[in-house]
């Protein structure tokens, strides 16, 4: 038994010992404990170092709201995360804990050499120095503040656990399992709605946890909950522990992330660490109760000083107590009970000191029944002792004087500024909060959601307010969702509701410039930081925020926020409600990252698509490209091959002999219907209308602004119908854009659309034997250029397979693409490879297609255009219809700026010293000049591996089209190289070779 | 006003720092002013701030309608650079880098600009080629920009996983060394103090309700909650609320206002030396001086002034940084929130004159304003005092969008293949 | 993320399948070619951006795929109405009507 824990008290396990250590050191601590509780069960209260100042600091709550006692926890290798709070942590054995922010050990840290220079770190001191010399900002001071800063390290290697997400839809959500969340979820349960409780602990029962001296409605109040919880379970109530409710969104979705694993031993196998819910419910009745808040003093910061109630939580709830000689300073009548259960558990309370001049008759009756002596009117102004609080120096109130101080020896001070409601949820939700004056405290007003709170979180203290709270909130939200309940008494024995009043700093004799009077802990944020802020001009509680960091400590400001706000109105002169209240953000606490990826990483962050053919092209060691989602053959190496080594192979015998190529990746669109020539008229800049089934036509798409969007071969393949293809990472665009035009602007027409993309395997072969390796597997029809020409296409049957084959090509040599169905391609590609080997038939990928084509001056949309390419600029003004009255882009063309001649213009380039020019190199006319230089232009495609005998390129060069033959200069990191201005087309300008 | 200097602050330190004096007025309207800015973000602070200093116009007001530097200012990731493909973004961009060089010393206030540089990862054929077109365009500009392979994007970020396995492996990324981050409430602080300084009234809690014109057209001041100021010339730099204060003057903008959000983690030690962006998967982060890392995420795809923002794109964000930077997942989200972006078709500004005489806008920053705040609010300045644009905000005029002279950087970047 | 109804499938669904398709009741000119260059500039890109109720367009993209109008209220996010692409315009008083 370790020195404070006590015997037969709390809801820990004693039975059950468990060993983990606190930097490199073990520990013992018992079943139920957290890592702050099983601390304190030592008598270790130095958990921490703050985060400018690097003063000592040790748990001053027992849950998710503490800011100071972060520590490092480490399970083996990958598995270690930073500023854990030692608070909520449940120790399991062979935790691997550890301090932060400290170098080089907890006890003595260099890094303190700050709090002696406090004088000089005030409120916006960064803002007022380090500027000079100006070079030594990046080099010296901001290298120096950054290692000072931060609290943890992160974590280096790749996390091994997995994390999962799943969606949850009920009628009631209720987040808190506090009294109130548990009363109303005993209204809710059994009436066949679906009910979820939800609680950030291990264990249900919020307050009641600390306070079982209560009796309600006759039981003891443990037994009572342990029978409620129990009946919750039976009526088909939800409940889930260990659950965060992290943020509130639109129309009732809230994130939650359940812990799975972290409080294991041994990690179960295929559990998820964490995981994320997204639950939509039909109503939610928020009961997160409220926190304390701490007194602001100086000297409020050392290890032992804590919240009274959390004293409380430590004792009742996990059987420790936090010190032998204890001391209270309050404002609030709640504190004094955490006095008398930690005298009733054998601690020597030394004082209850309360800044109230009054204080309920009974309280003190109570305290002088158990021999404590009573403080009142009195204040706190400073503390003693180097890592551990050892004195407490009291003081007399007059008014606003005050008297002489007495120092009173003490292993612990428990503080109680009151209470806050917490309204973090309800305020993401866009909630408006209303201020009372009596309370000194946000309430929570309207909120567009369907959404209630209830108990504490509304301002209602003590456990019959909140039991009887939670039931009429639930009736409240039962009728909105259309049932009836009976209305629950409660009454409640040994209750403990209580007032107080709210204090700003607590009065001091001490000149307030040297009080180190903590609001923000873990930030060192005092109260005099929070005035000076005031003092140069800060006037709402956002830019005192800001200046000061006030609030933004991995708590969220759940322990500062509230006593910034008052100290800074009262700085300001004005009611907290006109310096504001800054806005609660989620998560409600620190989320891990993973929980928000989920699923998604690794090969899971993101589909990947793949053709039918893809896993023969893996298979014959194919480099792949992502190409939008999906994933492309790039090219083909053989031994010894780079790319472009192998581009080059793969270019030569495409055109010498037949190369194939899976095109299955180019998007299709079946239209259909009585008017689709006239829909596919209106979209695409060609003409249409007059195609004749069986032919094939190139298209290309554009935008009402005129630029080029998309572009693809369209096949009419029947008097309604027609096959429309499109660049691969185009092809979603250009059906929701077809979709808009026909159900948005056109609905007159008659024309159904249809993404056939993955219904067809497309399988390209090129090259002078293309027609020959494919006539023995075409049915009854003749591959001749009289009965198949150029940009042709038919229904047909391929080795046994109804196909649509057309003759088109890409490459400028004889070309067919054979589209199958989807799951008979990777045969087909199988028999067109075995039958094309006395061809040498050669597999090739993206990059020849890509070559192959800049030789014909064939574009990729997106390569050679980006966005702000018109057809004219492309060299394609033949491709534009010059009778049709309207096509979409039509309009966009005719204004000023597109129909200037000076415009960027798609032309092609040979470099003089016959080098590869490099894509996105800039064009310039005039080399001599000095940067910066008057850009022309710059190269879009270029390559040096293919058939024509020198490198080629294709560019975008101003007035490019006027300039045939001139010289232009890129000029290169080294050196400038000269280039002429040619056609586009390098190879074959008569098509030649497209003849069969 | 006192100024920053070591004696200073020491003095300051000695006395328990009771004699600081307030930073900038919390000013009340005068009945009239030379020009009105409406919006106290850092674009509209530093307009008054460069109008006063270098066009000796001091009668100033700059109105907002809550508090200095509470929108986007305050709201967003802090990255700077001015790597831009295209000459008139670059310019832009640049010039406000070199001010940012050294703005601390101009303001005497320090806004912590941290050249830490700014990697933009390529991950597709595609982005490759286009960083290479900015890399040459930049450098024939003189921006600093240039070419990094994958095993060198890693030794200048190790956190970054260049795995070929990756579901989008890193296949090179372009460097701008001069970029960075800088303190982005120190930002508006510092042009609000240097304006108040040389005269400027900065107005907050006064809500612009409407432009008043006259019979001329030309502006004669605003209605406010405060009642009517008269005003010669007005400019309008109020960020997601741009068109509604236009509106009021009968001009249409090219806008739509989007809800972006961005969220931070606790605090870590120093880990990550720079910025990284990765459009391809959507990742966007550095660390702050307090070492949080700050994650940018996207806008949601509808427009929205509620500031608040899906919890979908959160997890896709976290999902991106999990992908490029693994390390990273067991770390936790400390808050979220979300600004509200005016965005242009073209995703770049408008800066300049309006069809009302006398009336200025200077908006449409999307997702990248705070980078361009000091080159931005010079120009916006040198706008409104000659009434005519500074040759670098020429190009970013409003009347791009009828001859269709865009200055798409989005279009540049983004068309797959 | 909101719940949309789609009136075409007269459910309501999370957005996750819907996509935003901007401002509504931007016709596209009959006779594009008749059209002023700030005519044009004005169907392209000059948009309300209203804070407020917001008459939009949505696609129910990953169910129906059909496109149709909403009037939501930019401030709260909150749907007033969905109706099918091709009906007027709902009266916007009577909304906010309702709304109360």
């Amino acid at each position: 038994m370790s020195k404070f824990r006590l015997r037969g008290k709390g809801r820990v396990d004693a039975s059950q010992p468990v060993v983990f250590t606190f930097d490199g050191k073990p520990y013992t601590g018992v079943k139920g404990d957290t890592v702050a509780s099983a601390l304190l069960s030592h008598g270790v209260h130095l958990m921490g170092r703050s985060f400018k100042y690097h003063r000592p600091r040790g748990a001053i709550a027992a849950g998710s709201e503490e800011p100071n006692a972060l520590i490092g926890t480490r399970r083996g290798p990958g598995r270690f995360e930073p500023n854990t709070r030692a608070t909520v942590q449940e120790i399991w054995n062979g935790l691997d804990a550890s301090s932060q922010n400290k170098f080089p050990s907890l006890k003595f840290d260099v890094g303190a050499v700050n709090d002696a220079a406090y004088m000089l770190f005030s409120a916006g001191f960064y803002y007022k120095t380090f500027m000079w010399p100006r070079s030594f900002w990046d080099k010296v001071y901001e290298p120096f503040i950054r290692a000072a800063a931060g609290l943890g390290v992160s974590p280096t290697e790749e996390d091994p656990d997995t994390y999962a997400s799943r969606n949850l839809h009920c009628d009631l959500l209720i987040v808190g399992a506090g009294p109130t969340g548990i009363a109303a979820a005993r209204e809710a349960a059994g009436k066949g709605l679906s009910v979820v409780l939800v609680d950030e602990n291990p264990e249900m029962g919020g307050t009641l946890l600390s306070e079982p001296q209560a009796h309600i409605n006759g039981k003891a109040a443990w037994d009572w909950l342990a029978d409620e919880l129990a009946a919750l379970k039976e009526a088909g109530v939800k409940l889930m522990t260990r659950t965060t409710a992290i943020g509130y969104y639109h129309q009732n979705l809230i994130g939650m992330v359940e812990k799975l694993t972290d409080h294991l031993a041994e990690l179960p196998a295929d559990t998820p660490r964490e995981r994320m819910w997204r639950v939509r419910a039909k109503q939610v009745l928020l009961a997160q109760g409220a926190l304390e808040k701490p007194l602001v003093f100086h000297g409020n910061d050392r290890p032992g000083v804590m919240l009274a109630g959390s004293a409380q939580t430590y004792l009742n709830r996990y059987g420790v107590k936090v010190g032998d000689s204890p001391m209270v300073i309050t404002s609030h009548d709640s504190a004094w009970y955490a006095a008398f259960d930690l005298h009733d558990a054998g601690a020597r309370v030394q004082a209850i000191v309360d800044t109230r001049a009054s204080v309920r008759e009974n309280l003190q009756a109570e305290a002088r029944n158990r021999g404590i002596p009573v403080k009142l009117n009195h204040t706190v102004t400073a503390t003693g002792g180097r890592l551990r609080v050892n004195n407490v120096r009291i003081n007399p109130m007059d008014g606003s004087r005050v008297g002489h101080g007495q120092w009173i020896k003490c292993d612990c001070l428990l503080m109680s500024g009151g209470w806050t409601p917490s309204l973090h949820l309800f305020s993401h939700t866009k909630g408006k909060l209303t201020w009372d004056d009596d309370m000194t405290t946000f309430l929570p007003d309207q909120t567009p959601e369907d959404c209630v709170i209830a108990g504490a979180s509304r301002g209602l203290w003590g456990l019959e307010a909140a039991l009887e709270d939670g039931s009429a909130k639930a009736r409240e939200v039962l009728a909105a969702l259309g049932t009836e309940a009976e209305i629950s008494e409660y009454t409640v024995a040994n209750d403990r509701p209580g007032t107080g009043v709210t204090m700003r700093e607590l009065p001091t004799d001490r000149s307030a410039g040297k009080a180190k009077a903590f609001v923000d802990y873990q930030n060192d944020v005092t109260a005099k930081d929070l005035r000076l802020a005031v003092r140069e001009g800060m006037r709402s509680i956002e830019h005192v925020k800001r200046y000061t960091t006030n609030g933004m400590a991995t708590d969220q400001g759940k322990m500062s926020n509230i006593n910034g706000l008052n100290i800074a109105a009262d700085a300001l002169g004005k009611r907290q409600p006109e310096v504001g209240l800054t806005t609660f953000r989620p998560p409600y606490t620190p989320t891990t990252f993973g929980a928000f990826a989920g699923y998604h990483r690794g090969d899971h962050f993101e589909v990947t698509r793949k053709t039918q053919i893809d896993s023969w092209a893996e298979a014959r060691g194919a480099v792949f490209e992502p190409v939008g989602q999906w994933r492309r053959a790039r090219y083909f190496p053989q031994a010894g091959e780079d790319m472009d080594a192998a581009v080059t192979r793969e270019c030569a015998a495409t055109r010498k002999s037949v190369g194939i190529f899976d095109a299955s990746t180019l998007g299709k669109i079946e239209v259909v219907g009585p008017d689709a020539a006239e829909f596919v008229n209106r979209m695409y800049t060609n003409p249409f209308l007059k195609l004749a089934p069986g032919k094939c036509r190139y298209g290309l798409l554009l935008g009402d602004d005129g630029f080029i969007r998309d572009d693809g071969v369209i096949a009419r393949v029947g008097e309604d119908r027609f096959h429309v293809t499109t660049t691969t990472g185009g092809a979603a665009r250009v059906l929701t854009m077809m979709e808009d035009y026909l159900q948005t602007e056109w609905p007159d027409l008659n024309v159904w659309l249809t993404s056939t993309t993955e219904q067809y395997s497309t399988i390209a072969l090129n090259g002078p034997n293309a027609a020959k390796l494919l006539q023995p597997f075409v049915k009854d029809f003749a591959l001749t250029e009289e009965n198949f020409p150029h940009m042709s296409c038919v229904d047909v049957e391929v080795a046994g397979y109804p196909a649509r084959l057309w003759r088109v090509s890409f490459t400028g040599e004889i070309g067919f693409e054979i589209n199958v169905a989807a799951p008979h391609g990777r045969d087909l590609w199988e028999k067109l490879w075995e039958a094309g080997q006395p061809y040498d038939i050669t597999p090739y990928g993206t990059e020849t297609m890509h070559v192959l084509r800049a030789e014909k001056g064939y574009i990729i949309v997106g390569q050679d255009t980006d966005g702000t390419v018109t057809p004219h600029d492309a060299g394609m003004s033949w491709a534009v219809g010059k009778k049709k009255a309207d096509f979409v882009g039509m309009r966009g063309l005719a204004r000023p700026d597109l129909t200037d001649p000076n415009r960027k213009q798609l032309v092609g380039l040979i470099s003089e010293d016959k080098s590869k020019l490099e894509e996105g190199a800039q064009i310039v006319f005039d080399p001599k000049q000095p940067i910066p230089m008057t850009m022309r232009g710059h190269v879009t495609s270029s390559y040096d591996q293919g058939t024509t005998g020198q490198p080629i390129a294709l560019a975008l060069v101003e007035g490019g089209h006027a300039k045939m033959g001139e010289t232009v200069y890129i000029p290169m990191e080294d050196r400038t190289i000269a280039a002429k201005i040619t056609g586009t087309v390098f190879l074959d300008p008569e098509n030649t070779r497209l003849k069969i | 006003m006192t100024r920053f200097n070591a004696l200073n602050l020491v003095k300051n330190a000695l006395t328990g720092h009771k004699n600081w004096t307030e930073q900038w007025p919390d000013s009340q309207p005068k009945a009239e002013y030379d020009v009105i800015i409406v919006g106290a973000g850092g674009h509209g602070l530093g307009a008054a701030y460069y109008l006063a200093k270098e066009h000796g116009i001091t009668n100033i007001a700059v109105i907002d309608k809550g508090w200095l530097g509470g929108g986007n200012t305050g709201r967003n990731t802090t990255i700077i650079r001015s790597n831009y493909l295209y000459d008139e973004s670059a310019r832009l961009f640049d010039h406000s880098v070199d001010l940012w060089q050294g703005l601390s010393q101009e303001l005497n206030y320090n806004v912590m600009y941290s050249n830490r540089g700014c990697l933009m990862l390529a991950h597709t054929v595609h982005d490759v080629q286009s960083f290479k077109r900015h890399v040459h365009a930049n450098r024939l500009n003189g921006v600093d920009n240039r070419w990094l392979s994958a095993e060198e994007c890693k030794e200048y970020c190790p956190p970054i996983n260049i795995s070929k396995d990756a579901r989008y492996p890193v296949m090179g990324g372009a460097l701008q060394e001069r970029a960075g981050t800088a303190r982005h409430d120190a930002v508006a602080w510092g042009y609000a103090r240097g304006a108040a300084e040389r005269g400027v009234d900065i107005i907050q809690n006064c809500a612009v309700q409407a432009i008043r014109r006259g019979p001329d057209g030309a502006v004669i001041g605003v209605d406010t909650d405060k009642g009517f100021i008269k005003a010669k010339k007005i400019g309008v730099s109020a960020s997601g609320h741009n068109s509604m204060v236009m509106a009021t003057a009968d001009v249409r903008l090219p806008l739509e206002s989007m809800p972006l959000q961005a969220l931070v983690s606790e605090p870590v030690k120093p880990i990550f030396p720079c910025v990284v962006m990765s459009n391809a998967v959507h990742a966007y982060c550095s660390q702050s001086d307090k070492g949080e890392l700050v994650i940018g995420s996207g806008t949601d795809q509808y427009i929205s002034y509620s500031q608040r923002g899906g919890l979908p794109l959160i997890e896709h964000t976290i999902a991106a940084i999990s992908e490029v930077f693994p390390i990273f997942n067991r770390m936790r989200m400390l808050r979220k929130w979300a600004g509200i972006t005016d965005n242009t078709p073209d995703r770049s500004p408008i800066i300049g004159k309006t069809p009302v005489p006398n009336l200025y806008v200077n908006c449409g920053w999307g997702t990248g304003g705070f980078k361009a705040t000091p080159g931005s609010a010079h120009v916006f300045a040198h706008t409104i005092a000659k009434d005519e644009p500074h040759p670098i905000n020429a190009p970013f005029s409003l009347d791009r969008f009828r001859t269709g002279r865009l200055i798409d950087e989005a279009a540049a970047a983004a068309v797959a293949h | 993320m909101l719940l949309i109804h789609c009136p075409y499938c007269d459910e309501t669904l999370p957005e996750l399948e819907f996509t935003y398709a901007g401002e509504a009741h931007i016709d596209r000119p009959e006779n594009p070619s008749e059209q002023s260059d700030a005519e044009w500039e004005s169907f392209l890109f000059l948009r309300e951006n209203v804070k407020g109720p917001h008459f939009e367009r949505w696609r129910h993209f990953h169910g129906c795929g059909r496109y149709f109008n909403a009037v939501r209220n930019t401030i709260t996010d909150k749907f007033y109405i969905t109706y099918k692409a091709g009906e007027a315009r709902p009266d916007l008083s009577a909304l906010l009507e309702d709304e109360k």
